[in-house]
């Protein structure tokens, strides 16, 4: 399923003094089963821009287009438009609220009147892919680890079976270790699954990993569109808009100021281990 | 829609209302409720209103904003109404219905008790639309002090109320965001009977309930680690003083008094009931 947003324009609070325009004539197209990072600086309106994509809020003037079609032409189908598009606040650990973990993640399939057989299945298929063993079943989601709690609440949201993922800043305030089995979730949903994913994050190193595209957004409008490769090679733009380069970059320019003959595209740890492997070994 | 509550909320502009003293504005907006209630006459309404007017006009906040407090209580207002015209007695009646007695007299006080909820719930807008939420406590503070002798807690009154009215807009936000969350995963607030949305509330609800908590104990925990233990020896970064524009309204507020007494001794004088 692809999306197609035209002229996308929303003013928070219109014609009153608290008026605040959060995204400012925006046009994107995401294709089917790609991996978008979506980043920025804070208030650039970035939560502002995925809330419209499975219309949570209307737009001020322009349209979203799924599969060609405008979500708000049809109030009835928004329902439908939810489902396919699934969508993870920022610490959705907030909006849990059953007795179970089972129970809380089974809220969206059963709002979606299932079969029984279809809910369970789809819950345990659901805690699986984050990574959840059957032991939690029972447990209550409020005496859960806080990474815990966020995959429940990702599961919730996994277990609509959304063709489209989009993931407001998941591992904002987890250890190192609650964000590395989130991301790792999800990399296996778009591997396996083939699902479209739109990941919001602050941490370039996470989209220069995991993105097959990046956005950036600066002040309510499209600043930059392209591979990771591509927009980290305009650091001095991005630096301009208050974000940088995955750090490891750094590191690479530094040691290439220092005359070490490296390659000048490098942007994840794995790919620097592997470029000064080979360099080190080549001196040997 | 959640958006469209505005208890407490402050408009942001300079006018020589929003300079007042939040103390005097304060007993002003009190004497002029009371004076609403005092008032028995369609003039004295219109002298009112046309007073009124002048004030929100200083005040420099869009009429829109003033009116927006009705919206939320328009319920009580018709059910006033409703209670008015049919439960007065009179001399006039316009038409009888088993227990329900339409009279003229009812009529009337049905509509003066409307405009008198509405001026009510307009002139305490006022108070709040220019006054910051931390003005307006201090302010109640200070007027509560006197009562400390008779052992009314004001400080901790003024506490509670600061960080009441503080979290009034936090947890609309977090509401709405609850809300928005929920219905990504279908949720459904809009349709269904009276039992079946009440039980739709429930995912909106415990989430809400458990936040409330949680920010009240951080909260907790960031005042005692700040020293705060309550009222004692505690000093203000802002002492309020009068200034000669707060004498002026006192002023004006007193001729408004007197200008009402008239005109109520003048209805009676003459017997008129407009």
């Amino acid at each position: 399923m692809s999306i197609k947003i035209n002229h996308l324009t929303h003013i928070y609070n219109a014609d009153t003094i608290f008026e605040k325009t959060a995204l400012n004539d925006v046009n994107i197209e995401i294709q089917k089963g790609e991996f978008i990072g979506l980043i920025g600086h804070t208030g650039s309106g970035k939560s502002t821009l995925i809330q419209h994509l499975n219309g949570t809020i209307s737009p001020t003037s322009g349209e979203i287009l799924l599969d060609g079609e405008n979500i708000h032409k049809d109030k009835t189908k928004l329902k439908e438009v939810r489902q396919r598009v699934g969508l993870a606040f920022q610490y959705p650990e907030h909006q849990l609220f059953e007795m179970t973990v089972y129970k809380d993640v089974a809220f969206g399939p059963t709002n979606m009147k299932l079969t029984e057989q279809e809910i369970d299945k789809r819950v345990k298929e659901a805690l699986q892919t984050v990574g959840l063993s059957e032991t939690v079943y029972d447990k209550s989601p409020f005496e859960l680890s806080g990474g815990q709690k966020r995959r429940v609440a990702i599961a919730g949201v996994l277990a609509m079976n959304p063709e489209i993922l989009i993931l407001d800043e998941p591992t904002a305030g987890l250890d190192p270790k609650g964000r590395d089995e989130i991301l790792y979730a999800i990399k296996q949903l778009h591997k396996q699954r083939g699902i479209t994913i739109i990941l919001v994050s602050h941490s370039m190193e996470d989209v220069a990993k995991l993105a097959d595209r990046l956005i950036v957004m600066e002040k309510g409008h499209i600043a930059m569109t392209g591979t990771p490769k591509e927009v980290f090679a305009r650091v001095r733009e991005l630096e301009k808009i208050g974000l940088a380069a995955p750090q490891i970059s750094y590191v690479i320019t530094e040691l290439k100021e220092k005359g070490y003959n490296l390659p000048e595209d490098i942007y994840t740890v794995e790919e620097a281990v592997k470029a000064l492997y080979t360099l080190l070994k080549g001196e040997e | 829609m959640i958006r469209d509550i505005t208890i407490g909320q402050y408009y942001p502009v300079n006018s020589p209302i929003h300079n007042m003293d939040a103390r005097v504005k304060l007993i002003i907006t009190f004497l002029f409720i009371l004076t609403l209630f005092f008032i028995n006459t369609f003039l004295g309404y219109v002298f009112v209103i046309l007073c009124m007017s002048a004030v929100i006009k200083t005040s420099k906040v869009p009429l829109k904003f003033m009116l927006k407090g009705i919206k939320g209580i328009l319920i009580i207002i018709l059910f006033t109404a409703f209670i008015n015209v049919f439960m007065t007695r009179g001399e006039h009646i316009l038409f009888e219905w088993g227990i329900f007695t339409v009279t003229i007299e009812g009529i009337l006080i049905a509509i003066k008790m409307c405009i008198r909820i509405v001026l009510l719930v307009v002139g305490s807008s006022i108070l709040t639309l220019t006054t910051t939420p931390i003005q307006l406590t201090d302010g109640i503070e200070y007027i509560l002090r006197p009562f400390k002798k008779i052992g009314v807690p004001a400080h901790e009154i003024a506490m509670m109320m600061t960080i009441a009215l503080r979290f009034i807009p936090t947890l609309l936000d977090e509401t709405d965001k609850i809300m928005k969350a929920q219905q990504a995963r279908g949720a459904d607030f809009d349709s269904g009977n009276l039992f079946q949305r009440a039980k739709s509330l429930i995912p909106i609800l415990v989430p809400l309930f458990i936040s409330s908590f949680r920010r009240a104990d951080e909260l907790a925990m960031a005042m005692e680690a700040r020293c705060y233990h309550g009222d004692e020896n505690r000093t203000r970064m802002n002492v309020m003083v009068l200034k000669s524009s707060d004498y002026k309204a006192v002023v004006i507020l007193a001729i408004y008094c007197i200008a009402l007494i008239i005109l109520r001794f003048l209805a009676a004088r003459f017997s008129f009931i407009w």
